[in-house]
């Protein structure tokens, strides 16, 4: 059964977003929560780094924690697909485990 | 009113854990905090390991000296971890290379072998980052700090 990991931290000031891409096994799923989101901007210094691991693994959004930072999905890389608050349960109960990179 | 029934726990239950550790020690209250949750574990009898990976790897640095921070410096309690049936601690090794680190910068970490006579065994095993996305891919639980 598939991890799921989560990032709530900007990858422009921690390195847990790297963290995360670094241990994620083909199948896994990420999640991007609170400041995590702007991690999957399009056209960021992230962006290719994103991309590549959607090749293996499938990318989410919290979409609350988007648009509270101004944002939506057009902001975003193609690869990331936005998830409400049910959608991040849904997650959970759907992953063997959860991987919180704080 | 219906009688409000405590949950039922079997105590036979065993649950694979893994603390994963990625923060210095004395910046944030997080390496403390893992420390009392892998004590409290093992107590419960649970299958606890640890992995120090990023940052992390500052918590088993040797030679810690806190007397000019004021603070405690809690560093000697891992050596007790072999003590509370703790047999696995993984420290990733790319994380060390990072940072300039190497194994002999490590505290040295031992238990006793009971089915050894109780030899003296070290309990830090230095992994991949492979080997430990595969380890925290066959546990129960994954207690993040």
């Amino acid at each position: 059964m598939p991890t799921l990991h989560t990032v709530n931290k900007s990858p422009f000031e921690r390195s847990a977003f790297i963290s995360a891409l670094n241990h994620m096994r083909p199948g896994d799923a990420l999640l991007m929560i609170e400041d995590g989101v702007v991690g999957a901007r399009k056209a960021s210094a992230f962006a290719a780094l994103l991309e590549n691991a959607s090749q293996r693994c499938a990318i989410y959004v919290l979409a609350p924690d988007l648009a509270a930072r101004g944002m939506a999905e057009k902001d975003l890389v193609p690869a990331a697909k936005l998830v409400d608050y049910g959608g991040f349960v849904d997650l959970v109960v759907q992953h063997a485990r959860t991987q919180a990179w704080l | 009113m219906a009688d409000v029934q405590a949950p039922r726990v079997d105590a036979s239950v065993k649950k694979r854990f893994l603390c994963v550790n990625r923060k210095t020690p004395y910046g944030t209250i997080y390496a403390l905090e893992a420390l009392e949750v892998v004590l409290i574990s093992a107590a419960f009898e649970q299958d606890v390991s640890l992995a120090f990976l990023d940052d992390g790897v500052f918590q088993l640095a040797k030679g810690q000296s806190t007397a000019g921070i004021g603070m405690k410096n809690f560093s000697p309690t891992y050596k007790a971890l072999g003590d509370y049936d703790v047999r696995k601690i993984y420290v990733e090794k790319e994380s060390l290379d990072e940072r300039g680190l190497a194994p002999a910068d490590l505290m040295e970490i031992t238990y006793e072998d009971e089915a050894e006579g109780f030899a003296e065994k070290p309990l830090i095993r230095i992994v991949s980052r492979a080997e430990l996305s595969e380890i925290m891919a066959q546990q129960d639980i994954l207690l993040n700090f």
